[in-house]
This record gives C-alpha cells, structure tokens and sequence, in this order.
C-alpha cells in the first residue's frame, strides 16, 4: 500500500495531493460534474487556513457528494444516511479541539437530514457545513428532490416539477446559523474564502455550493455542464448582506450569490459550560 | 499583454509567470480549464488518455499568468501550475509585446 502511494507520489505532483488519499483518485464522480471543484476549493481552504490537518475531520452521509468523506487523506466519517450531521455533533462535543466539516448534498442534508441539520443551526454547534447543491438524488437516478426548481424536469417529474424548493440559506439563517453563504462552482476562490471563515468561526456555518449534475439534472433539462456554467457566469448577482429570505435561484431574474450572514452568538459548548458546568 | 500605450509604472509591474502541468490520465474531458482560463492558455488535444477522454494541451504557454483557476475548479485534481522565477524565465517578457506607436 505505502508503495503504491508514494509510486502514485512520484508519478503526479499536484499541491493537494497531500490531502488526497491517491490510491482512490480519479474519483467516482462523471465528468463536468461539480462536486470535484467544490471538493477542491474546500481542500484548499483547510491548506490556506492555517488549521493542522490532523485537527480536520470531514464527516459526509450517502449521495455522490457523501463519497468525498473517502478521498480525503483526514481522519474522516462516511455515515449513515442523512445523519452526517449528528456524527459531526458528537465528534465535536468528544473532542472541541477537532475543526469538524461536514461536506454532503442536498438530498442528504435537506431531505432525510433536514430535521439534523436545523436542531443543529438552532444549538450553535461550532461545525462548518457545505452543501453541494445539485438540484436532484443524482446517485439514485436523477429523482425530484427538496431543491429542484419549479417546472424542472427529472426521472419523477416528465412533465415538469409542480413543488416549490427549498432556499438552503433561508432555512439555515431562520434555524440560527451564525455564517450563511452561497455560491456557485464557478466561484472557486469565493468558495475557498467562505470555507477558510466559516473553519476559522466559532458556530454554525453553512455554506451552499451550486453545482451541475450533467448525467441526470443536466440531461432531462437540456444542459450540459459547460452551458450550466455559462448561466452561473452571465445570470448570477453577488449581493454580500442579501437578506435570505429574498436569495432566489431563478435564472430569469438572476442568482443571488454572496456571504449574506455573518454573526455571533454563543455555540452550543459554550452554553453548556456556563449553564450546566458553572459549579 | 497588448497595452495601447505604455503604462506609467511600467518597469515596476511584476507579471507571475507559470507553467502549467497537466496530468492526463486523471483528466475526464469536462473541458472546465479549456473554457475558463483567462489567457486562454490551454485546448482540447485530438488524442485520449488511457480512458478514452480528450485532455487538454498547452496551446499558449507563454500567457499563463499562474493565477491556478485551472488548479480549484479542475473536478479531478489533473492540473496545476508552477510559478517560474524570472531568472529561470527564457520567454519573452510580456511587457515587450506593446507597442504603442
């Protein structure tokens, strides 16, 4: 094994090899597909920030974006489903030292893990989370999801999606998040700040990244990763401070983008140790 | 770089110069670095890798500025870039490029 790695070490070179674990690359994810970027601009935020790598633990759930939790060369967690979130907590309570980051999709985060994901915005615990927001279940087959926009097409919906989605940082924001940002795969070195402040922040810091699905979103919408791209470049408005509530997804009108909440508030440990460890 | 006149601080402007390395057999053809590098420094090849992809080939190496956008939004790890001192440097010097008159 260690021979096969440090081959692997001789034959490439990039700078996030380290972080990587190579014996697993190239990775499951289809081409042009986002989580790749959004997996590596995370990656780069934990080398820019300065934190010890052996003090990071990415903790994922099920979904294409889960797999990221196995590529990196941390102390990871690959959990069950939709509980990302709750392994994260309890990490974070065992050891306060650990920078935890919970890095999973849409499906897992904001459908089965939904109930998860607002109890622990509403404690505070000191947690980053990013979501990967493409849209749909890409690994099931490409079904409706919690997210997919109106009139959308996908393997459930033929016709055209009749629900209205979710908006991520308006449901993070109302549940107490303390860091609130969105953007877009485009956006690589916004995404690296925002997971550089939201490691560096004590509380809940939720971060949404938008991401093509081309196999299945894509696909059924008639667009290929590269035109997805092109609408996150020309249709999308920076507004840092946006309120959330008026943070929409609509291409007609243009996708908000920005750091919109910043704030302070005590975590979850914190609270705790005043309250009940006073004595 | 083209100026349309010489800039005032001309000789005190630093340009980053890099080299871009590409490692072929992670590379999936999403093209992502072809279309959004900034210098348009880089092309689809004609030929595939050992999986069947295109990647990409330098086709303008002496624009890289190594700003490493090709580097985070690569989806597979299979490109980066190096800066070069300017002693090591044996391209022309972009500013000679302008010539205003």
């Amino acid at each position: 094994m260690t021979e096969k790695r440090s081959k692997a070490k001789e034959r490439s070179g990039h700078p996030l090899d380290d972080l990587l674990r190579e014996d697993r690359i190239p990775h499951i994810w289809c081409p042009g597909c986002g989580i790749g970027t959004a997996f590596s601009s995370c990656l780069k935020a934990i080398r820019s920030s300065g934190v010890e790598p052996k003090n990071v633990v990415m903790v994922s759930g099920i979904g294409c974006s889960g797999r990221a939790a196995g590529y990196v060369n941390l102390d990871s967690f690959h959990t069950t489903h939709g509980r990302a979130i709750p392994f994260a907590t309890g990490l974070k309570l065992a050891n306060p030292v650990l920078h935890v980051i919970v890095f999973s999709g849409d499906g897992d985060l904001f459908a089965i893990g939904g109930n998860h994901l607002i109890h622990a915005a509403r404690r505070n615990v000191d947690m980053t989370v990013i979501c990967v927001n493409n849209f749909n279940y890409g690994m099931t087959g490409g079904q409706v999801a919690a997210t997919t926009p109106k009139s959308a097409r996908t393997t459930t919906t033929p016709f055209g999606n009749p629900e209205t989605p979710f908006s991520l940082p308006h449901i993070a924001y109302a549940s107490g998040a303390t860091y609130v940002a969105r953007w877009t795969i485009l956006h690589t070195r916004e995404i690296a700040k925002s997971v550089e402040e939201a490691l560096l922040k004590k509380g809940f810091s939720f971060i949404e990244v938008l991401s093509p699905c081309p196999v299945n979103y894509g696909r059924r919408n008639r667009e290929s990763s590269l035109e997805t791209l092109k609408i996150y470049q020309d249709k999308t408005i920076i507004k840092n401070g946006a309120h959330p509530s008026s943070v929409d997804i609509d291409p007609e009108k243009g996708i908000i983008l920005g750091k919109f909440i910043d704030v302070d508030r005590p975590t979850c440990k914190e609270m705790y140790d005043k309250i009940c460890r006073s004595e | 770089m083209e100026f349309w006149r010489i800039p005032l601080d001309v000789e005190e402007i630093q340009i980053t110069r890099g080299v871009v390395h590409i490692l072929e057999e992670r590379c999936k053809g999403c093209g992502y670095c072809i279309e959004f590098c900034p210098r348009q420094v880089l092309a689809f090849s004609s030929r595939f890798n050992e999986r069947g992809y295109h990647p990409p080939v330098i086709k303008n190496p002496d624009d890289c500025v190594n700003c490493h956008y090709c580097e985070i939004i690569c989806p597979e790890f299979a490109i980066y870039s190096i800066e070069i001192s300017e002693q090591d440097d044996k391209r022309p010097d972009p500013r000679l490029h302008s010539n205003p008159r």
